[in-house]
């Protein structure tokens, strides 16, 4: 039985071939108390579908929309979520960590 | 990321190899390190993050490295954690099942082929060799668990056998107190030593109260993960597991 882990990446590689726009995003440092561990992934397509988790469910809606953006400009952004963000208290990381993530264009 | 370096990764992935996927934040470009490629391969990023790359995988663990005006985020995929189930029983139905959604890429041991079939466990790679050859064949790593649910001497005690010689993180064996007791004499005979053989956890599982097959793989995987993850097999008020399969 495989696991079920390599699911994120293979996702990611399937809406590509399949011609969609696809973002990835990963944690890259955390501090304090997060869900998930720096290494944990998040895959997006440009009709805003994803597959994985960057939080407990925390952040995903603000990093979607930001993978939305990048899927249309390209390139790569690196951003930090937590209490000191503003943006990313109104988005809620409930368990009170902060987090730096990393998305990317798959191109 | 470039989608050929997206296809190496899930290549290797299936491959089961170990590799580390090294980003360099400024640029957003990407490259795949495996522990076995040559210098002359990687040009292309400061050659130390080789070595760091190695650092990754042996820790499982990513690492952000600065390099003058760059910083890397170097991302290690190690193959995935793998569990050997000896005993194609009812409790290694939903175990197998569980495992696999826990990460785990999961072999099933059982010779009598009217319990290990197809029907009974979809999808489970599935070994029908005795089970010490099986086992040795395997190799138990630090990333293996090894579990046997038979309660039959002559399959679980040669599984224990292979499973003691080699490595794995967890080794656990399905029977009550008196059933294990018997089997830790029977396995001292073949020359295991007292530290050794305290290895494995026997009842299997934590004790969660488990009834059902269900729970009792719950149980189980609860405890692999406590060992894994913990490094202990024994917490306080947890002592010896509960799950004698009687």
């Amino acid at each position: 039985m495989t696991p079920i882990s390599d699911d994120i990446l293979q996702q990611a590689l399937q809406w590509k071939r399949q011609g969609q726009g696809v973002a990835l995003a990963t944690v890259i440092q955390t501090w304090g108390s997060a869900p998930r561990p720096a290494g944990a992934q998040l895959a997006v397509n440009d009709s805003g579908a994803f597959s994985g988790s960057v939080s407990g469910g925390c952040i995903e809606g603000e990093v979607v929309e930001r993978a939305l953006d990048i899927i249309k400009a390209g390139g790569t952004q690196l951003c930090e979520f937590g209490i000191s963000n503003t943006r990313a208290w109104e988005t809620g990381l409930a368990c009170g960590g902060t987090l730096k993530i990393f998305i990317e264009f798959v191109d | 990321m470039k989608t050929d370096t997206l296809q190496q990764l899930i290549n290797a992935r299936q491959a089961k190899e170990p590799v580390t996927l090294i980003t360099d934040l400024e640029t957003g470009q990407s490259w795949i390190s495996a522990p076995t490629d040559l210098d002359e391969d990687h040009g292309i990023y400061p050659s130390d993050l080789r070595e760091e790359a190695r650092r990754a995988l042996s820790q499982d663990k990513p690492l952000i490295i600065e390099r003058g005006q760059n910083t890397y985020f170097l991302n290690p995929f190690n193959p995935p954690l793998r569990l050997i189930v000896v005993g194609a029983v009812h409790i290694a139905q939903p175990l197998c099942q569980m495992a696999a959604i826990s990460g785990y890429a999961v072999t099933l041991i059982d010779p009598r082929t009217a319990f290990a079939t197809d029907q009974r466990f979809p999808d489970v790679e599935i070994i029908t060799d005795w089970p010490d050859e099986a086992i040795r064949n395997l190799k138990p790593d630090s990333r293996t668990s090894v579990v046997t649910l038979t309660h039959d001497p002559k399959l679980d005690d040669p599984a224990l056998d292979a499973a003691l010689r080699s490595h794995p993180f967890y080794i656990g064996a399905l029977g009550s107190r008196k059933t294990h007791a018997a089997r830790l004499k029977r396995l001292a005979a073949l020359g295991h030593e007292a530290a050794a053989l305290e290895k494995i956890s026997g009842p299997v599982g934590l004790d969660i109260g488990s009834k059902s097959p269900a729970e009792i793989a719950l149980s189980i995987l609860a405890e692999m993960t406590c060992v894994l993850r913990k490094n202990k097999l024994h917490e306080e008020g947890n002592a010896g597991g509960e799950n004698d399969g009687a």
